[in-house]
């Protein structure tokens, strides 16, 4: 099976690992990423002004792209998934935003064959990929190397999960995907309240102290509850807890456990 | 030739403001069949009325419309106006230039240009109006009550008080609902256990009480004055009549496991139990989810210990068929799902609980026996945090946009109670406002607060997380401006309560309208409050609305009034317009039979002469007038053309449709 | 543009009905960052109701709301305090001058792990 993929600018850059390893235990069982072309930087926050067209428009052909190519669009880094999923959104709502922006990109050419983007692509991510299109079942079939011995915490932080209104990825307050990710891979979750709080996110580049007590906060949380690890999607959550967190508890991507788990990595 | 008078209201300045009564009544002047038109400030007052009579006397009048509000406030008044004048009522036509008209527009040209159409079309429809005559039905001097909740109660001792039968449907094993759970009751704090019980009792007692338990209404036919119902007495495998509640069997049976609803599923019963030891009827019921013996065949224990051999596994739902003059829907409210409140961690605490549960954790018959334990690890909590408003006033989707309007209430009565118990328990209460409206509530809240020292947070809670064995609670105290977190034991949520979810399926069966939040609608909001729209089908208690215990006992003593009333007609005066065939264009298809709800309808072999001394026998349609409710449905169904309703004829719709239409 | 243009233009921008708010503060119950701000999340709602918008365009919260989503997910009145926010912050910084991330203060900001999606949100957020 054969699906597009949009990395992302941090996957070509401090977040390789998410992306290789990501590629690679998805090809094993048997889903092949295929990469869009020209793809830009997605924009790494929604634009939420309700007249914010250009900040939309690479979202836009990313999306255009993928109705080209299946239909259907997987990304993997948390910001991309929320980003690209609320601006499809909004497309699908077909509002002043979309047309003004469809009337540009058809205008400039942007958009290939001269239609109008509406919405039509379905945007998935990568754990979705691994819940409706592997399985869970199938997935732990192919675990060679169980990851028994880990307790994990699951950290959603902000981005897979809200607004819930527009990003229905999983109940946002009781999510459970990442558990059942952690189980199918052979290792223990453990649950903890504040998996989906935010690590801070942007204002960690110009303000770091003010979101170490965020970071501090959600990790006691994970620990009291017994976590050794938290397992993450998203290279903003990994970074704050790896630099402004209090050094005790690990942010892992995903797809590295998955990978290790599948007996891809060492 | 129709002579018709029209009568134009200002209805204050509720109508002139918008419409130009004036024009419309000069205008309307100028109609075919029109020989008099005016227009008054109030034409439903006495004046008014006199007015209007004075005209038909004086003019001759053969009918009369009049623009004024919608006919379901005046009609009846004007229909008795028009009668007193010596006018057969039905020759009256309201034409509803408020609700319709003024009240829902703001330019007055066009306003006006409204009201001269709706009054075009009222007197197009007149003019084809024929002389109608009411007939009369008898009255069956019974009422059925859905719900033997406090409501239920209410109602039937004060029907049965007047001397009428009066039949109580309760879908549990026993009577006594939402209040047999309730601790204490606000504001008196008396035990809500004493208070109600001995109204169960005077209920089993009552001679004109048949209390009809695990129980549920099947199918309603009929209209006011005489519905036939049909109902399922459910299954219980135990024989009312010979049970006596001595517990025995409790005793003896080995399944233990099934969830205690009394208690809120807070601890568990026996398969064979009786719901609480005041239970009316104090008779026995299994639950065959839980039956060893109805599951798999072995067991039969309970069978064996019954000393008067009440038990049979055999048993199956019966149904039994009764009349009713009056029905009265009591059927009450529960606590609604907060399967949508996550951020208070309600699925994935037990220390985490709704305001019912902690009543049952304060009841002396309780699964703690009245001890405050947490349910967790069944220590006493020294930290307890309230919630308010957990699923009210929320349009987000996941809630309910009404107050639930007893929460404030009875949130300072747990509070109260707590504190004067436990002394040495902190207690914390979220709230956005307080609405303690009635006798001696603001006092009792604020008794709470400077009697009691309960913490009164102006605020909301945004997440509650277990830390340990402990729960955060953090929210903000817009007073001071602060996010606080409150280490916790016990949370308790004053979930957002909503009509019990079977009303639905009741309210269709009855007719009776429903709002979107699946309470019943009143016949006039403030005029009506106790009545369906839907004839002799009445309101009492929660179904209605969101009320608490005296609310809900004055509401269903004024629903029993209301019944009582009815109950003691003989005859009423029936609808007269209802639908008729036409036999020489009926065919017998039967298209109608199948549509009428009301079952009016049923088909005859008539003799027809044709020419040449022949004859041919037809099947044709024909209508029980008394059992008519002139709904309409066969005449929109008839092939044939057939069918048609008096008072609403075809020809009339169409007049009134034509004279739309044309400018 | 007087203030009561200015008020409707950012309650526009904001795609949000401030007076849809009932008051209850949930919003600043679930703030993550509810300790950094002068301005609460609640009170964004309510002087942008009240059209007191110099208050808000001189808080310091613009520079520290997330853009979480903790508030607009479990409103119970549907309002969304974040689009307030980024309302106004839009506001300030869309004007000339209004840049709060210089790009030559950004090399020092910078370590080996900084992710590029935080250098890209932090300009959307603070640049026009």
């Amino acid at each position: 099976m054969k699906l597009s993929y949009y990395p992302g600018c941090t996957l070509r850059t401090q977040a390789k690992d998410l992306d290789k390893w990501g590629r690679l235990s998805l090809e094993k069982l048997g889903v092949q990423l295929e990469e869009i072309e020209n793809w830009q930087c997605c924009g790494a926050v929604y634009p939420q002004a309700t007249d914010e067209i250009a900040k939309k428009l690479s979202a836009i052909r990313a999306l255009d792209a993928a109705k080209k190519n299946g239909g259907k669009l997987v990304t993997l880094c948390s910001a991309c998934f929320n980003v690209l999923k609320r601006v499809n959104a909004d497309m699908k709502e077909g509002g002043d935003v979309a047309k003004r922006a469809n009337n540009y990109l058809v205008a400039t050419g942007y958009l290939s064959g001269g239609d109008e983007y509406k919405g039509e692509t379905e945007v998935i991510h990568y754990l979705e990929v691994l819940r409706d299109y592997v399985g869970w079942d199938k997935l732990k079939a192919a675990v060679v190397n169980p990851l028994k011995d880990m307790k994990l915490g699951a950290y959603y932080g902000c981005l897979l999960l809200r607004p819930n209104s527009v990003m229905r990825f999983d109940n946002p307050e009781n999510p459970q995907i990442l558990e059942d990710f952690i189980r199918a891979i052979g290792a223990t979750p453990v649950s903890y309240a504040l998996r989906n709080e935010c690590c801070g996110n942007y204002v960690a580049l110009k303000t770091p102290d003010a979101v170490k007590a965020q970071v501090d906060k959600i990790e006691r949380n994970a620990e009291q509850a017994g976590a050794t690890a938290l397992v993450t999607a998203c290279p903003s959550c990994r970074y704050n807890l790896k630099v402004n967190g209090n050094g005790r508890l690990e942010g892992v991507y995903i797809t590295e456990l998955l990978a290790t788990a599948l007996g891809i990595k060492e | 030739m129709q002579r018709i008078g029209v009568f134009v209201c200002w209805c204050g300045n509720n109508i002139a403001a918008t419409v130009d009564v004036e024009r419309v009544s000069e205008i309307l002047s100028h109609e075919y069949g029109v020989v008099y038109s005016t227009n008054y400030q109030f034409m439903c007052s006495e004046n008014g009325q006199q007015l209007i009579k004075t005209a038909i006397k004086e003019h001759n009048l053969t009918g009369i419309v009049v623009c004024s509000c919608s006919p379901r406030m005046h009609e009846a008044t004007f229909r008795k106006t028009a009668e007193a004048a010596g006018l057969n009522p039905y020759m009256v036509e309201i034409a509803n230039i408020r609700e319709h008209c003024s009240w829902i527009h703001k330019d007055r040209e066009e306003a006006t240009a409204k009201a001269v159409i709706l009054g075009r079309t009222a007197i197009a429809k007149l003019l084809l109006n024929t002389p109608l005559t009411a007939g009369e039905v008898g009255v069956t001097k019974r009422a059925l009550v859905i719900g033997g909740g406090i409501a239920g109660i209410q109602t039937a001792l004060d029907i049965a008080e007047a001397g009428y039968e009066v039949d109580i449907v309760e879908q549990r094993a026993t009577i006594g609902g939402r209040m047999a759970q309730l601790d204490k009751t606000f504001p008196t704090l008396d035990c809500s256990a004493c208070i109600l019980t001995p109204k169960m009792v005077d209920c089993a007692q009552s001679e004109k009480i048949d209390i009809l338990a695990y129980s549920e209404v099947e199918e309603v036919k009929g209209f006011v004055g005489n519905f036939t119902v049909k109902i399922r007495r459910k299954a219980r495998y135990v024989d009312e009549t010979k049970c006596t509640g001595c517990g025995a069997c409790m005793n003896a049976c080995p399944s233990k496991k099934g969830l205690n609803e009394f208690n809120m599923n807070l601890n568990t019963r026996p398969a064979i139990y009786i719901p609480f030891a005041q239970a009316i009827p104090n008779v026995a019921v299994i639950d065959p989810e839980q039956c060893l013996k109805l599951k798999t065949g072995k067991c039969g224990l309970c069978q064996r210990k019954c000393e008067v051999g009440a038990i049979d596994y055999t048993m199956q739902d019966t149904f039994i068929e009764r009349n009713y003059g009056a029905i009265v829907v009591a059927t009450g409210f529960r606590i609604s799902d907060l399967k949508y409140f996550n951020e208070y961690g309600y699925a994935d605490n037990k220390d985490v609980i709704t305001s019912l549960e902690l009543e049952r954790l304060m009841n002396a018959a309780g699964p703690t026996g009245g001890t405050l334990l947490r349910p967790s690890d069944k220590k006493h909590p020294k930290v307890i945090t309230f919630i308010q408003c957990v699923g009210s006033r929320d349009i987000s989707g996941c809630g309910k946009p009404y107050c639930s309007k007893i929460c404030c209430m009875y949130t300072a009565k747990h509070a109260m109670l707590i504190r004067e118990k436990y002394p040495d328990t902190e207690v914390h209460v979220f709230y956005i406002d307080i609405r303690t409206p009635g006798k001696n509530y603001d006092e009792f809240y604020r008794r709470a607060v400077e009697q009691y020292g309960v913490d009164y947070i102006k605020g909301m809670v945004g997440k509650v997380y277990a830390n340990g064995d402990k729960l955060m609670v953090q929210g903000s105290d817009l007073l001071n401006n602060e996010q606080i977190t409150i280490e916790s034991d016990l949370v308790v949520l004053a979930a957002a309560i909503e009509p019990e979810p079977s009303v639905r399926r009741i309210a269709t069966m009855l007719s009776a309208s429903i709002d979107t939040n699946n309470f019943l609608t009143e016949a006039h909001a403030k005029l009506r409050p106790v009545e369906s729209p839907t004839a002799g089908v009445y309101l009492s208690g929660m179904c209605q609305g969101p009320k608490d215990i005296p609310e809900t006992v004055s509401q269903a003593s004024a629903c029993a009034a209301k019944v009582i009333g009815l109950l003691a007609k003989d005859k009423l005066k029936s609808n007269p317009c209802v639908s008729h065939s036409d036999e020489m264009m009926c065919n017998g298809c039967g298209t109608c039979a199948n549509v009428c709800p009301y079952g009016a309808i049923t088909y005859i072999d008539k003799e027809f002469r044709l020419g040449g001394g022949k004859t041919e026998t037809r099947r044709v349609a024909s209508v029980n007038e008394a059992v008519c409710q002139g709904c309409g449905a066969c005449t929109v169904a008839c092939p044939s053309g057939a069918m048609d309703l008096k008072g609403f004829a075809n020809k009339q719709i169409m007049a009134e449709v034509e004279s739309i239409c044309k400018r | 543009m007087d203030n009561t243009e200015l008020t409707n233009r950012l309650k526009e921008l904001s795609g949000t009905n401030v007076r849809q708010c009932m008051k209850c503060g949930k919003c600043s119950g679930r703030c993550p960052m509810f300790d950094k701000m002068d301005v609460k999340p609640h009170q964004f709602v309510s002087y942008l109701a009240d059209g007191k918008i110099e208050k808000l365009q001189n808080s310091k919260s613009l520079w520290y709301c997330l853009s979480c989503m903790e508030c607009v997910e479990r409103c119970p009145r549907g309002v969304a305090p974040a689009a307030v926010i980024e309302a106004i912050r839009e506001s300030v910084v869309r004007p000339q001058g209004g840049n709060r991330l210089q790009p030559e203060e950004v090399p020092a900001l910078l370590n080996d792990e900084v992710p590029q999606q935080l250098i890209v949100g932090a300009y959307r957020k603070y640049n026009h």
